[in-house]
């Protein structure tokens, strides 16, 4: 909402504050200001002048006219000028030489198209009001001559731009804006809907309402021998054009004036074109309408129509029909002044995506009562500067509507703000907004208990019975009213009291270990990315992932930001590929990402659709459940990628690549953090190499997938040639978490260490020769390690041999070289039963 | 003790043979040219298994009278040795203090940076903190579901079927769009969740990932994340609302830095309120006429944080907890907008395109 300060000063006893003084205290009133823009203070010297002679100079490429101005001065000035809808006897703005204009434009004495121009002849953009650059700005013939263009049209003002929330729907009108100032500063205003239009005699145009589902009030007034040439005031022009709407006609300028300073949206009908009686319907089906926008639109059976015999000739409080507006030729205008369903108009205009002044405000709340007044102003308006007679008849359809009332322990606003305003205010405050408040004495039997009404004290409080007024449709609970007096009194008074809460238990296991992962795979190197949780099936594709593979079954998004990317993950990998490949287009060839977060797995069979429930109490568990089932799965999953040096080369020797070795690391960092040991199998999944991919497992758990992608899907994805990567549920960790770790004591005995070296067929798992080992050592056994491995001639073709160290120590005694012997040919003997492991050289 | 016993003569005892071993061990200790040789010379000439420690053994063996003086005499020799050793020991380590370590310069200015560095995001660690200073204050954090049900994110919130926000124009619906599934728009069915299914007073805070439908520019990103908050108790005021914000400002920005409320319009609070934070940079001094300008405030000396409200008793209703008992409050920040001020990021593409540069500086903590 954009206006000038002036207009606000109409109808408001301000005191002299400044404009940014205004804006605060509305500001805190809940108008929030946008934007203060001082216009016209720097124009300077232009004058009213009038045009004594013309002479149109040829020759040049657009016609150009040599003007004798008479500007109150000893003799006229000389003017070029470039427009030509004026004529001798004109009075004109004229900029003298020296004059400023806005912008800082200075304007001199010059010498152009052969003559010297005393000064310039402005048109209506150039003073700064408005866009019409189209020609000279003509002042009405009784302007003084040699006036100061700046004061006789008032064009220094503030304008002031205010961000209006949703709910206040009226304060996207003067009037609404100047009670709201006025309360604020606390000084009288004046009600610019408060005139006494005459007792009718007779009926307008007939009309009437059909649906009274859509529009409760509906009212027409005509005016009769409107000069169609007459033209909108000065005045109002340069309001219109500071408050951002292009003055149009008369006619249209007088409604648009009229809805900012009422907050009435206002339409004006051609009498001549309208046929038999106008009736408020919904619009049947296949029905049609040309709007103003030369836009033929098809109409939705909920639409609000404006109808007369010939069908729609408007979508109620949306935009007018074509065939009805008026002309530069209409002298016999209808005025429509209407209070239309909110949702009705807000649907309508969501449905043809057609957002109008008229319709922001509908879909925000119109005052029910505006109508008879409004309509009315814009007679007098029109007869005044259209020359018009007012008809005195007036049609004025109505549906009986019972004001709500809300009725609240006289405390209420206090308890919810933690503050004593006492009675007084509250019901001062009240009044202020235009509510009516009555008493129902202390202690006085409470209306039937509506769930929503404020906790009824223990002390009988005072009820009051509160009725809105009919510009705030927006209070209908308690609430409503307790905000409406803590705002008023300024919540910059609010106390600032810190609650006892009840002692936290802190985080979760879970949530402690979602922190000790990311900070343990940072530390590990990885460096963090938030892809966007979108792909599309291109992504999949480039996963080679095979059409039956689960991750295939993905959630799809009925209005994507991209129709590449219209399905939710099913893996994390697309995103980290994606942004891998963006760090290394950006020259960035080492690197190790992470990412952690959800994955939307929809189950199969799972209901297409949740349902929405009611809101009048909770929800049974059944229909709780009846969501659940319709929602995906949403694990929280982590993944690594990486490529290039993992081990930078330098100055020190040869790094090394990151390898599949690498990815299955970056899986033992996080398990580790959850206490869980991860063990290794071979597998075969997409996207990974076949031959370079482990299964991670917690037991028998399956955990996720880490190791060398499929080169294809380095080519599919353009990635560095022996990208790695990982990914695992950490939802499954989670659920994991062994609980507190058990202290081991530690054994002071040395520790006894025995090296073995075995010859194993090239293709059995290390891991499974390691885990034989293990459980053929016995308890005595502390860690073992694989030192070396070795394929080659010396163990002959198909086959390897692993060079493990073992250490063994007791708890209560020194080892004996026969015992960790012992211990050690068990554990070969282990091995080789379940591996076929032969001792090396024997 | 027996007294009848055959003196024997223990020819390791004898003077000549102590002062001997002792001037042999004193030589050797001055001849050991470094700490190396030295501790060999220790260990050779006063080590377990030295002349002198086996002589010492002897001792036993003499006669009781004889004991003392034998004692003696390798006592004194030692000790000498001991005291050689020390010597030589302080010498050696001056010398290699003075010589040797120097020998061993090497450029310690040489670049080291074989390990690759690791960073976790600044959102991700920016709403730990946040949650941090509310787990401080007795709360909890409560999650849910991203992808939820339109009940959770609308109907429950007091959002009206009809309110604009409810259309494909600004919420992600699965396909189809009556599938009653969106992607959520705001933290806030975390709160219906808690709700239903936590026992009262609930006091939680609950971080995460939300989503609307803008596209991505220096200012607006369709995936986003919000940190919000909610207190259900008996007896909570607006005025505890602004209690609980105020320190939490404080927390994070220092101390003296507060908030300020100014009305305005949620479905799911009532009275609700913008929260603006006092600029922690100028501390509100731009905004006097004449001071110099704040860049983190666009010197208004306050910054807008984000919203707050006392929880619409409606939905209270439609969460099962009782209106006429029980109140509480809301509140919700946008984490980028946080993390834009607080750490003078610029452009919100920086937080989303995975940048290593972006994320590094940040390191485990922002």
């Amino acid at each position: 909402m954009k206006f000038p300060l002036s207009w606000l000063r109409e109808y408001v006893d301000l005191p002299a504050a400044t404009a940014q003084e205004v804006a605060e205290k509305l500001t805190a009133a809940g108008l929030k200001l946008e934007s203060i823009e001082s216009v016209g203070g720097d124009i300077k010297n232009v004058v009213v002048g009038e045009v004594l002679s013309v002479e149109e100079l040829a020759g040049f490429k657009k016609p150009i006219r040599y003007c004798s101005v008479e500007v109150g001065e000893a003799a006229p000035r000389w003017v070029i000028c470039g427009a030509v809808n004026f004529a001798v006897g004109d009075r004109v703005a004229v900029a003298l030489p020296g004059a400023v204009l806005p912008g800082g434009f200075e304007v001199g004495s010059r010498k152009t198209y052969g003559h010297v121009s005393d000064g310039m002849i402005c048109s209506a953009r150039e003073l700064g009001i408005g866009e019409d650059h189209s020609g000279i700005l003509i002042l009405p013939a009784d302007t003084h001559l040699g006036a100061d263009v700046v004061e006789l049209l008032g064009l220094r003002d503030d304008v002031i731009e205010l961000e209006i929330a949703p709910d206040r729907g009226y304060a996207l009108s003067i009037r609404g804006v100047a009670r709201e100032a006025a309360t604020a500063f606390g000084v009288p205003w004046r009600d610019p809907a408060d005139v006494e239009p005459p007792a009718p005699a007779g009926e307008s145009h007939p009309a009437s309402i059909a649906d009274p589902s859509a529009c409760d009030r509906f009212v027409l007034r005509s005016v009769s021998g409107v000069d169609p040439a007459a033209e909108t005031p000065m005045w109002m022009q340069v309001r219109l054009a500071r408050a951002g709407m292009r003055p149009v006609s008369l006619a249209v300028d007088v409604t648009n004036y009229l809805m900012i300073e009422l907050g009435q949206p206002l339409h004006a009908f051609d009498r001549s074109r309208l046929s038999g009686p106008v009736v408020v319907r919904r619009a049947g089906p296949g029905e049609t309408l040309e709007t103003l926008d030369h836009v033929v639109r098809e109409l939705h059976p909920e639409d609000i129509l404006i109808t007369d015999s010939s069908g729609a000739i408007s979508m109620a409080g949306t935009m007018g029909g074509l065939d009805t507006e008026i002309s530069d030729a209409s002298t016999d205008l209808v005025i429509e002044a209407a209070h239309f369903s909110a949702t009705g108009t807000s649907r309508m205009s969501r449905r043809h995506n057609l957002v109008s002044e008229a319709s922001r405000r509908f879909e925000r709340g119109v005052d029910r009562e505006l109508p008879l007044y409004a309509s009315w102003r814009a007679v007098q308006l029109l007869v005044a500067y259209g020359g018009g007679t007012a008809d005195t008849g007036v049609t004025h359809a109505w549906v009986d509507t019972e004001p709500a009332t809300i009725t609240i322990p006289a405390d209420h606003p206090d308890r919810v703000a933690g503050v004593v305003y006492g009675r007084d205010t509250v019901v001062r405050r009240l009044e202020q907004v235009g509510c009516t408040v009555v008493s129902q004495g202390a202690g006085a039997e409470a209306p039937p208990a509506d769930v929503l009404e404020g906790p009824v004290p223990p002390d009988p409080a005072e009820l009051l019975t509160v009725t809105a007024p009919s510009w705030r449709p927006d209070l209908t609970d308690p609430n409503d009213l307790a905000e409406e007096v803590i705002r008023l009194e300024g919540y910059e008074k609010l106390p600032s009291v810190l609650p006892a809460a009840p002692a936290g238990a802190g985080l979760t296991e879970a949530q402690r270990l979602r922190r000790r992962v990311g900070r343990a795979i940072a530390s590990a190197g990885y460096v963090e990315t938030l892809s966007y949780p979108f792909m599309g099936e291109r992504d999949l594709d480039g996963l080679q992932l095979p059409a039956e593979d689960a991750r295939r079954r993905a959630l799809r998004l009925a209005n994507p930001i991209s129709e590449d990317e219209p399905l939710m993950r099913t893996t994390l990998l697309p995103g980290l590929l994606k942004t891998l490949v963006r760090n290394v287009g950006r020259g960035f060839g080492d690197l190790a990402l992470f990412e952690s977060g959800l994955v939307y797995r929809p189950e199969p069979g799972a209901p297409a659709t949740a349902p929405v429930l009611g809101v009048d109490r909770r929800p049974t568990e059944e229909e709780l459940a009846s969501i659940a089932a319709a929602l995906p799965r949403q694990p929280l999953r982590l993944a690594v990628v990486l490529a290039g040096e993992h081990d930078r080369s330098g100055w020190w020797g040869e790094g090394r690549n990151a390898t599949w070795a690498d990815a299955v690391e970056a899986a033992r960092v996080v398990a580790r953090e959850a206490g869980v040991e991860v063990s290794v199998r071979a597998d075969r999944h997409e996207p990974w190499h076949p031959g370079r991919c482990a299964a991670l497992y917690a037991g028998e758990t399956l955990l996720g997938h880490a190791g060398e992608l499929h080169p294809r899907v380095a080519e599919a994805y353009g990635l560095p040639a022996r990208t790695c990567a990982m990914e695992l549920e950490l939802s499954v960790l989670e659920a994991l978490l062994p609980g507190p770790v058990k202290a081991e004591p530690v054994s002071s005995y040395p520790v006894a260490t025995q090296d073995v070296a075995l010859v194993v067929p090239a293709e059995v798992p290390v891991s499974e020769v390691e885990a034989a080992l293990r459980a053929g050592s016995g308890p005595l056994l502390e860690s073992i390690r694989l030192f070396d491995l070795y394929t080659g001639a010396q163990v002959g073709e198909g086959r390897k041999s692993l060079a493990y160290t073992l250490r063994f120590r007791a708890p209560d005694r020194t080892l004996t070289v026969e015992e960790t012997t012992a211990a050690r040919d068990a554990a070969v003997a282990s091995a080789s039963e379940r591996t076929g492991a032969q001792m090396r050289g024997a | 003790m027996s007294n009848t016993y055959d003196p024997v003569e223990v020819t390791p005892l004898h003077a000549d043979e102590v002062a001997r071993m002792e001037a042999e061990a004193v030589a050797a200790i001055g001849a050991a040219a470094d700490l190396d040789e030295l501790k060999q010379a220790r260990l050779a000439h006063a080590g377990d298994r030295s002349p002198i420690a086996l002589a010492n053994r002897e001792i036993g063996a003499l006669p009781p009278q004889a004991r003392a003086e034998a004692g003696k005499r390798i006592g004194g020799a030692r000790k000498a040795i001991g005291e050689a050793v020390a010597a030589r020991q302080a010498a050696l380590a001056a010398e290699r203090d003075e010589r040797v370590l120097i020998e061993e310069t090497v450029d310690v200015t040489l670049p080291w940076d074989r390990a690759p560095r690791g960073a976790r995001h600044p959102l991700t660690t920016l709403q730990e903190r946040i949650a941090d200073a509310f787990v401080a204050m007795g709360y909890e954090v409560a999650e849910g579901p991203e992808l939820e049900g339109e009940w959770y994110n609308f109907d429950a919130l007091n959002i009206a079927p009809d309110d604009p926000v409810r259309s494909e124009h600004d919420t992600f619906f699965v396909e189809s769009a009556d599938s009653g599934m969106v992607l959520r728009t705001q933290t806030s069915p975390v709160q219906v969740r808690a709700l239903l299914s936590r026992e009262l007073p609930v006091y939680v805070i609950s971080p995460g990932k939300t989503f609307r439908t803008d596209e991505l520019d220096a200012t607006h990103t369709p995936v986003f994340h919000q940190v919000e908050g909610l207190a259900i108790d008996e007896g909570l005021t607006m005025a505890h609302l602004k209690g609980t914000l105020d320190r939490f400002a404080e927390v994070m920005f220092g101390e003296g830095i507060g908030t300020r409320f100014r009305p305005h319009y949620f479905p799911f609070t009532e009275p609700s309120a913008e929260m603006d934070l006092r600029c922690f940079v100028c501390r509100g001094a731009s905004a006097v006429p004449g001071n110099p300008p704040c860049r983190t405030c666009k010197s208004e000396g306050w910054i807008e944080w984000g919203g707050c409200g006392m929880v619409n008793p409606r939905v209270l209703v439609a969460c099962g907890v009782d209106p006429a008992r029980y109140s509480g409050f809301a509140f919700g920040m946008g984490v980028e907008r946080t993390l834009m001020f607080r750490h003078d990021a610029e452009d919100m593409r920086d937080m989303v395109e995975g940048d290593v540069r972006f994320t590094l500086p940040f390191g485990m903590e922002a």
